[in-house]
């Protein structure tokens, strides 16, 4: 009676949830509405004496391969709309009917396949150590080369996804000699510009630095107080520090 | 309760996911498709392995989940990769490749 339960209320959840994968406009919402059907999925293995496969499904799917989907979803762009129209002629007619012919097909054959109610075997026997240690026993008894057969494919996977996002640098990287070399080859200057008001006995952003010669510096003024042309000239600042070295 | 109904329900969420392949232009929207097929074939081994009483089913079970994790990895990366090339993820695009 508890399993009824709870079969007849996730399955319509969990097909109300499906449809999203059909007619959802955004991606997150399809994410979100498959990661409650995994949920449900995770339940209804716990209530078919399947706990281990029921918790795996839950670590597995709804923490780790929803999450990389939702990842990528961020990176890619949310906001990417699906463009609506049709591209091949009549696609979404044949798809549509193409998709109810294998519900129609799988359910009518499955259909008349007869399980004897009265004789569902149960994993009571197999389970009476706890389900963990039953799978385990099967999983690295007879299953074992197909373990590690699936330890290489994930290696193989991991070892994949790491080739294909990786990005080859084409050109060498722009350290600081580089860009100095790059400097002195391009006719530059190759220091820095001064700084507003050096030697000039006012350290004001409007101020123009001097030169050893007492000639100020235009390229020491922001470019903005230029243009605005709220920059001063540096001739008074200039009498201060006398007219040059020459007339002393 | 019989077992059928994890089945029939199993094989909606099938169908459902083989629409999503068939109908959705963007490529994680189908990518998810397949992963709602993956778990709906899990459905049924888990349905199976409790009627005949067999632990294998469920480690087949297991098995299916291992690999899809993989694919996704692959499959994910394949998405970001294709992004990178053409700033977006439609699956309409790759059809200008044909010569």
């Amino acid at each position: 009676m508890r399993e009824e339960i709870v079969f007849w209320t996730l399955a319509p959840l969990m097909v109300l949830a499906s449809t999203a994968l059909l007619f959802a406009r955004k991606a997150v919402y399809v994410a979100m509405s498959v990661v409650v059907i995994m949920v449900g999925l995770a339940v209804m293995y716990v209530a078919q004496d399947a706990p281990f496969l029921g918790v795996v499904q839950i670590v597995v799917y709804t923490g780790a391969v929803m999450m990389l989907f939702l990842f990528v979803l961020m990176l890619v762009g949310v906001d990417e709309r699906e463009s609506l129209r049709e591209t091949i002629k009549g696609q979404r007619f044949v798809s549509f009917v193409a998709a109810v012919g294998i519900a129609a097909l799988l359910i009518s054959v499955i259909g008349t396949v007869a399980i004897d109610q009265d004789h569902v075997a149960g994993l009571d026997r197999a389970n009476q150590n706890g389900n963990p240690e039953a799978v385990g026993v099967v999983m690295f008894g007879s299953f074992v080369v197909v373990m590690e057969a699936l330890g290489i494919v994930l290696t193989i996977a991991a070892v994949g996804a790491i080739v294909l996002t990786h990005l080859p640098r084409l050109v060498p990287a722009l350290n600081q000699r580089r860009r100095s070399d790059a400097r002195i080859k391009g006719g530059l200057d190759p220091v820095n510009k001064p700084m507003p008001g050096v030697y000039a006995r006012h350290n004001a952003l409007d101020v123009p630095a001097l030169d050893p010669n007492g000639t100020p510096i235009e390229d020491s003024v922001s470019r903005v107080l230029r243009a605005r042309g709220q920059d001063k000239d540096a001739s008074e600042f200039r009498k201060q520090i006398g007219d040059g070295e020459d007339e002393s | 309760m019989s077992p059928m109904n994890y089945v029939i329900l199993a094989t909606i969420l099938f169908s459902v996911g083989a629409a999503a392949v068939l109908l959705r232009r963007n490529a994680i929207v189908a990518f998810m498709g397949v992963e709602l097929m993956l778990n709906a074939s899990n459905l049924v081994l888990v349905t199976f392995a409790r009627t005949n009483g067999a632990i294998a089913g469920q480690v087949n079970a297991f098995v299916v989940l291992v690999v899809a994790a993989a694919e996704v990895v692959v499959g994910l990366a394949i998405i970001v990769a294709m992004f990178r090339a053409r700033q977006t993820i439609s699956l309409d695009e790759p059809s200008e490749m044909k010569g």
